[in-house]
């Protein structure tokens, strides 16, 4: 299908058709003292040049990762995103398509979407995975939705640990609905099993939890999962994709609903968005899990094809009665995730975990020799660790911007406990010059 | 034709029911299947409750639609049909024997005389169709 603009020929043909003299005759209707009788003010239209050059100085504004060493994550990072996504999702078809409403009619759709699915379920060891949800945020929230229909108890449990961004958005949803939520406090930047223990009571329907979680650090997840599971309690899991190259899948350790940011998976910061929302689960709560589901068939005539299935849960069918309102995807974002994790494959992907992992550990040794920076890494982490600074976070932050370093997220804006605290991530995109560049920053401006 | 069985009581949204000793057998009717085509899915939401008569018993999915089912009599609901979950074209081909929906433990069978006969409901239903 072509989306171009009519020709003065089909304005032509289609006022005949109707038995219009014009356009303006079909506004007729419209009384005419509340018709707007002068041109809009709107400056004039710029040429193309000119409208390049405008927005340029806008763009120009920003500092991108192109001029700043990035060592900002706190749920987007700056993991390297091969060219070959760019030069699949920017063919014309994939970039300009729309959610399709006669699905079965867009096959390479549903295909793209059906192998994006199968990879989810592979990298987070689930057995059922949807088309994907706006982001993960929102996929969290739905995944606490799920819980408690599934469950059919009336509240969450909610690691401290997990990234507070997406807990507002979790707890925004958790009002409309009426689910109580209760935070599971932390010890030693960790959930703490004990009170958890204490917490499950037969009320809960599940523990969310982030793996690794917000701070950096692995969480117990096996005994949580135990813990959980024999309170009768669902176990609600939000991964890092790109961890799951080094760390073992929630599928392993018995999620029943696992969700993840697929960023990191060939999307670009951005700025913010737009992002993917990973969102999988056991097969047999399939019939709870929101948004599209594409499945692979066979029709009359006994050829391999692609549908979307089960959408009698879906909002259009269900109505009132369906457990969520999404009646779309991230189809572009998600095709950039699929052609990334083919190209990376299992071997790229555990490689590219790996040399964040080492290259973290790398700088978070370099940070705890500078004086007056420590390092909270006692407890095991991934790609990302907390830095108590000397002086309050936000001011190295701001110093690092004139020696080309966005050295990481101050978290006091997030919790007035994390005082003092710098949130630092490292990609395999990070060299060790730009990591001992990071050390002497700190030196000269802080320590000397 | 909608085949309505005798020896059957029947709610005006169309389910009936089958009453042995205290136990009654719900399910909807021939002519319900037929308005809602293919079902693909059964819910009885209401499984372990106590319910009165008109309280909701769960939902039908059809391919095009989502319909509620009510409860023609009151009691505590002790089954559901679990065979429905593989094939809930059962109620299409077999509504009222293997397409059975939920079995309520009545409180008081006397309740069954408030709902309709046979004849009663074959009139409710030739007004209700829509073809």
């Amino acid at each position: 299908m072509r989306f171009t603009p009519h020709t003065a020929e089909d304005r032509r043909l289609m006022l005949q058709r109707i038995g219009a003299a014009s356009v303006e005759e079909l506004f007729a209707g419209i009384p005419a003292d509340i018709r707007l009788d002068r041109s809009l003010d709107l400056p004039e239209p710029l040429s193309e040049p000119e409208a390049v050059r405008e927005l340029g100085k806008f763009a120009a504004e920003n500092i991108g990762t192109d001029r700043l060493a990035c060592f900002a994550g706190a749920g987007a990072y700056d993991h390297y995103i091969p060219a070959i996504v760019d030069t699949i999702i920017s063919r014309p078809e994939f970039y300009t398509a729309y959610t399709p409403y006669q699905a079965e009619v867009s096959q390479g759709t549903l295909q793209a979407i059906y192998e994006f699915q199968s990879l989810v379920c592979r990298l987070y060891g689930m057995e059922a995975a949807n088309a994907s949800m706006y982001d993960c945020a929102s996929a969290l929230a739905e995944a606490t939705h799920m819980a408690r229909d599934i469950s059919r108890r009336a509240k969450v449990l909610l690691a401290g640990s997990v990234n507070p961004v997406h807990v507002e958005v979790v707890r925004t949803y958790a009002h409309g609905l009426n689910i109580p939520i209760e935070v599971v406090p932390l010890s030693g930047n960790r959930i703490d099993l004990e009170a958890l223990n204490r917490m499950c009571t037969p009320d809960v329907a599940a523990l969310i939890v982030q793996h690794p979680n917000f701070l950096g650090n692995l969480e117990p997840v096996r005994r949580a999962s135990e813990i959980v599971h024999k309170a009768g309690a669902l176990l609600v899991v939000s991964a890092d994709p790109i961890s799951l190259g080094a760390l073992e899948p929630p599928g392993t350790y018995d999620a029943d609903i696992a969700v993840g940011e697929g960023q990191p998976l060939g999307i670009p910061l951005s700025f913010g968005g737009p992002y993917l929302g990973i969102m999988s689960a056991k097969k047999k709560y399939i019939r709870n899990l929101p948004g599209r589901i594409v499945a692979r068939t066979v029709d009359t005539e006994g050829k391999s094809g692609f549908v979307l299935a089960i959408q009698t849960r879906e909002q259009h069918i269900r109505r009132e009665r369906a457990g969520s309102n999404i009646c779309t995807n991230q189809a572009l974002c998600a095709l950039a995730t699929s052609v990334y994790l083919a190209t990376m494959g299992r071997t790229g992907i555990a490689e590219v975990a790996r040399q964040s992992m080492a290259k973290a550990h790398y700088l978070a040794r370099g940070i705890a020799e500078v004086r007056g920076f420590e390092t909270e890494t006692s407890t095991p982490f991934f790609k990302e660790f907390v830095v108590r600074t000397p002086v309050p976070a936000n001011r190295v932050v701001e110093a690092g911007i004139g020696h080309g370093i966005l050295a990481g997220v101050a978290l006091d804006r997030f919790n007035p406990e994390w005082k003092d605290r710098l949130l630092v991530a490292v990609t395999e995109k990070r060299t060790r010059i730009e990591m001992d560049a990071y050390c002497v920053f700190l030196k000269q401006e802080f320590a000397s | 034709m909608a085949n309505i069985p005798n020896d059957l009581k029947y709610a005006k949204t169309h389910e009936w029911v089958r009453l042995e000793g205290d136990i009654a057998t719900i399910g909807i009717t021939d002519f319900a299947q037929g308005e809602l085509s293919d079902i693909v899915y059964v819910e009885i939401t209401a499984l372990g409750k106590t319910i009165k008569r008109d309280d909701p018993l769960g939902t039908i999915e059809a391919v095009k639609a989502v319909s509620d089912l009510y409860s023609p009599v009151s009691g505590q609901v002790i089954t559901a049909n679990d065979t429905l979950k593989d094939s809930p074209a059962t109620v299409n081909k077999d509504p009222y024997g293997e397409g059975w929906m939920a079995k309520i433990k009545v409180a008081d069978p006397s309740e069954l005389n408030g709902l309709l006969d046979a004849t009663a409901y074959a009139e409710l239903a030739s007004r209700s169709a829509h073809h």
